[in-house]
């Protein structure tokens, strides 16, 4: 099947994630565990890893799972590790002749699980190179727990351990820069995406991703309407905002070479991506308009060294 | 719900609704009204939930938590939220 994608016959595919799991409702994640499943060529079965995570604890409720593919969860810090002993497994079962038909392997892990606690069983499964793919949905905090901050969790964003007060006003750090991380792994594709429009972008990265050999990573933005604090049925909405504000940037770096896949038509004020949520109501307050002019500097300056290395 | 078959083993099974009957998490219900539904599928993709059949475009009212992103996605506004009665 070619890359090109045609919704129309996507929707034909049988659906990978089956509904009744115990994800929010409105939760970014569903809609993006099951974009990028619905890459998956329809003969092919897939492997599913899972780090420990809000996606974990709500589709994997023993005895049942909610995903049609197999299913294995260990433990927080070592999903990539996991994969690729599975992958390895694979493999030698397939010299032997004792398992038929192609197999993908796909993990599936939080920013909290690949950021921050996973980020060494990450780079290593990079570094050995096995063909499998890594999708970090990052909801920018440790949703599952209690909305802790994490090391993606953006600046000024207030959390339960970033609380406004007299003493802090929200996070001090700026983002960890993941994605860049992995490139610098050289591995043969990286992208960046977000669930908008009708799926295309999702789902054509998904798609190089899996059908690539070798190891593949995807960062997706996945909002969380608890952390975010903005009405649940906005979920669209706020990941278009995020795409056209320019603070999640679309695009994808093959073999080294870095492409931009969306440049908004015009790129909006940040404000315009931090006013429907309450994590960064405090921005808003008098007195605090430096903090939306520093984060407006942050990300016009991730977004022009970009643009220099994408060449648009 | 698919009882454990014996001798228990530490397996899942992958099932719908595997966090049992979602729908009473749901505080408005999202109703389609086919006179305007142009069956753009649009809804199935956002789903979260992955409760709207792609061809019939029906909604499964057993697991929708009633989220109402299909709602705000609807491109011909199709789809309403009532409030669920008690």
């Amino acid at each position: 099947m070619s890359t090109v994608y045609n919704l129309k016959r996507e929707v034909e595919k049988p659906a990978r994630l089956t509904g009744g799991h115990r994800l929010c409702a409105g939760c970014g994640a569903g809609i993006v565990v099951s974009g990028v499943l619905r890459a998956l060529d329809k003969e092919d079965r897939a492997v599913v890893v899972n780090a420990t995570s809000c996606l974990e604890v709500s589709t994997f409720i023993y005895p049942y799972t909610a995903y049609m593919d197999s299913y294995i969860h260990s433990a927080f810090e070592n999903s990539a590790a996991t994969c690729s002993g599975v992958e390895a497994a694979y493999n030698a079962l397939k010299r032997r002749g004792k398992v038929e038909g192609t197999v993908k392997f796909i993990t599936f892990a939080g920013d909290g699980g690949t950021y921050d606690i996973g980020l060494q069983s990450l780079s290593g499964a990079m570094e050995r190179g096995h063909d499998m793919v890594y999708v970090c949905y990052d909801n920018e905090a440790y949703m599952n727990t209690g909305i802790q901050r994490s090391s993606s969790t953006s600046r000024f964003a207030r959390t339960t351990t970033t609380p406004i007060g007299s003493a802090g006003q929200g996070k001090k750090q700026n983002k960890k820069d993941l994605t860049e991380i992995l490139v610098a792994h050289h591995i043969p594709y990286v992208a960046q995406t977000a669930p908008i429009g009708n799926f295309k972008d999702l789902h054509t990265k998904s798609y190089k991703a899996i059908y690539t050999e070798g190891p593949c990573f995807l960062n997706i933005l996945s909002p969380c309407p608890r952390g975010w604090d903005y009405p649940m049925a906005q979920l669209a909405e706020i990941t278009k905002l995020a795409v056209d504000t320019c603070v999640w940037p679309l695009f994808e770096v093959e073999e080294g070479v870095w492409r931009m896949t969306y440049t908004p038509k015009k790129k909006l004020p940040v404000e315009d991506f931090l006013r429907p949520q309450g994590r960064f109501r405090h921005m808003f307050k008098p007195g605090n308009e430096w903090m939306i002019a520093e984060a407006q500097a942050y990300v016009d300056q991730k977004w022009e060294s970009l643009l220099e290395r994408t060449g648009v | 719900m698919k009882s454990v078959t014996k001798p228990y083993r530490p397996i899942s099974w992958p099932m719908k609704g595997a966090g049992g009957d979602t729908g009473s998490w749901r505080a408005h219900r999202p109703v389609i009204d086919n006179q305007i539904c142009t069956k753009c599928q649009i809804c199935w993709v956002y789903c979260p939930e992955a409760v709207i059949d792609r061809n019939e475009i029906t909604i499964d009212y057993r697991y929708c938590k009633g989220c109402g992103v299909c709602a705000v996605e609807c491109p011909t506004g199709a789809i309403s939220m009532l409030k669920e009665e008690e």
